[in-house]
């Protein structure tokens, strides 16, 4: 199985050629520009220099929420062009888990975080047994102080990735009353190959039609929550 | 040469669209799903539900416009999206989409800037028109004299200063509880009314005697619907509907006239939302008549936002060589005329 992963869920774009258990190639960029103008131009340039012929493909693996919204956005549509066009199928991989997969044999919990804003980092948790991946909390949205005294009750040691690292490390640390590691640069953000690697884990039969795909935001647009407390307001006025 | 075939795609603010379109005049589907119902609930386009609603429905739009054309992609000769102006977030999905496809199928991509191609459904309404042509852009982001020298080639003469004509439409059917869009039930209601009821003003812009300004004329009716309240008065909606909107009309069809006229223009073309107005169509028409122009205008599905009109656009480019790189991205304040 081969697949042409992209994860443009947050501040890097990156995008993948994986055939099973060999990355071709990916390119990973975390610079000031904007998806729009690097991530197509990036496929570009792995698909020529690899001699990739795009209908050797057998899906197109996306890094499927969460993240920013535009990102998620530029990948999905990214993603849906591509497999419209070649007839594929999409694999829609959650952002989260292909960022703890990279940490591949990790001892004790993987715990990603993204920068969600609002205090909040949209994370999940995660660990190795005898080289299994295992999801031990699917990816939420939550509160940095929660999620560091939901780890304390765990008990053991943890180590963080993701853009929520800078923003919020000095809070952790006075926080935290387990052992804390934090990832080094080739594993610390958002990488295609994990997102491509995750996806030939799950296999085809985890696909969709490239039409059906839609990102996985975890919240709904702000007019949508203030229209729904207003009506809920109303609601219990009525009630 | 024989025939260029177009697959466009336009996502700039709360519809997906695609069409195929042969030769920049022949549309062989011109598909769109409105977002309107959604939109409806909160007064006004959302931006965040636009977009997401875009990703959602792109793919089937895109498909749906082929299956009507009953063609496939490796029949097309080129993509062509409509990068700016609008929304950013809505843009860039249609962006996205289109460049992968073009890229995925070896296809060249164009390009295309809103306007020009709501100036452009002129030439599918009317296979005769060729430029020059004087055109009034009138939507509810725009409101623009534009003189069309050339295929894709324009000079603006005259702009708006605050509002657009649509956007002063949607604020004044939401001060008289008419609801979102404005302009189709303002115009509605106003078939009930007395257009001279009410005097409202025609504003002049001192130093630029072509611009327009329509926010003194939607604080004018504020004005009155706020006073009548405070009387106690009963207030006539459709004499409110049609004063406002006989005001609108004296003013576009009146610069209009007086730039075709210094000009020398004979041949003027309306487009965008507005241009879909009964009272701007009659208006327009009698003045026209009257100095014996020539008055064109397309019809009210190709002057709502669609991809045909984008198709049009990206025909005249594609002929004079434009080509766009994968780097193309959104631009939410692209100017007319600008690359």
């Amino acid at each position: 199985m081969k697949v042409l992963a992209i994860d443009s869920s947050g501040l890097v774009a990156s995008c993948a050629l994986v055939e099973e258990d060999h990355l071709i190639a990916e390119y990973t960029v975390d610079f000031k520009k904007t998806h729009s103008q690097t991530l197509l131009p990036m496929i570009e340039e792995i698909t020529r220099m690899t001699e990739c012929e795009l209908q050797a493909l057998d899906a197109i693996a996306v890094a499927g929420g969460p993240g920013s919204f535009t990102g998620l956005r530029i990948g999905a549509a990214t993603a849906k062009g591509l497999g419209l066009a070649l007839e594929k199928p999409i694999i829609s991989v959650p952002t989260v888990d292909a960022m703890a997969y990279g940490l591949f044999g990790a001892s004790g919990l993987i715990c990603p975080i993204m920068d969600a804003r609002r205090s909040q980092v949209y994370t999940g948790l995660y660990r190795f047994v005898d080289g299994e991946f295992v999801v031990v909390k699917e990816q939420w949205a939550e509160d940095v102080e929660a999620l560091v005294t939901l780890l304390n009750e765990f008990g053991e040691p943890v180590t963080f990735l993701g853009d929520g690292v800078p923003v919020y490390q000095k809070l952790i640390d006075s926080l935290a009353e387990i052992p804390v590691h934090y990832a080094p640069a080739h594993v610390s953000r958002q990488r295609a190959a994990s997102v491509g690697a995750l996806a030939i884990l799950y296999g085809i039969k985890k696909a969709e039609p490239a039409r059906d795909h839609r990102p996985i935001y975890l919240r709904k647009s702000q007019a949508e929550r203030e229209r729904e407390a207003g009506i809920h307001a109303k609601g219990s006025l009525d009630a | 040469m024989s025939e260029v075939k177009i697959l466009a795609i336009e996502s700039s603010c709360d519809e997906t669209a695609a069409a195929v379109v042969v030769d920049g005049r022949k549309v062989l589907s011109n598909v769109i799903s409105s977002q309107i119902d959604i939109h409806k609930l909160y007064g006004g386009v959302v931006p965040e539900i636009a977009s997401r609603k875009h990703v959602e429905n792109i793919n089937g739009v895109i498909e749906e416009a082929l299956s009507q054309a009953e063609m496939t992609l490796s029949d097309m000769d080129a993509i062509a999206v409509t990068y700016g102006p609008g929304l950013v977030g809505a843009l860039l999905v249609g962006v996205a989409e289109a460049k992968a496809i073009a890229f995925a199928a070896k296809k060249p991509l164009i390009g295309v800037h809103h306007i020009e191609g709501h100036v452009s459904a002129n030439y599918i309404a009317h296979p005769e028109l060729e430029p020059p042509f004087l055109c009034l852009i009138v939507s509810g982001g725009h409101t623009h004299l534009v003189v069309v020298k050339d295929y894709g080639e324009y000079e603006i003469i005259a702009r708006t200063r605050d509002d657009a004509a649509g956007e002063a439409f949607d604020k004044v059917a939401r001060a008289i509880g008419l609801g979102y869009p404005g302009g189709p039930k303002v115009d509605k209601l106003a078939k009930e009314g007395n257009p001279k009821a009410i005097a409202f003003p025609r504003a002049v812009v001192e130093d630029a005697p072509l611009d327009f300004s329509f926010s003194g004329l939607k604080s004018s009716v504020l004005n009155y619907l706020n006073g009548a309240q405070m009387k106690g008065e009963q207030i006539n909606r459709a004499d409110v509907a049609a004063s406002f909107q006989q005001s609108v009309v004296d003013v576009l069809v009146g610069h209009t006239m007086q730039a075709a006229k210094e000009l020398g223009i004979t041949k003027v073309a309306m487009a965008g939302g507005v241009a879909s107005n009964s009272a701007l169509r009659a208006g327009m028409e009698a003045a026209c008549e009257k100095e014996g122009f020539s008055l064109y205008y397309p019809t009210p599905i190709l002057c709502t936002d669609n991809a045909a009109m984008i198709g049009s656009a990206a025909y005249y480019e594609y002929i004079k060589g434009v080509r766009d790189g994968w780097d193309l991205n959104a631009v939410p304040n692209l100017k007319i005329g600008q690359r």
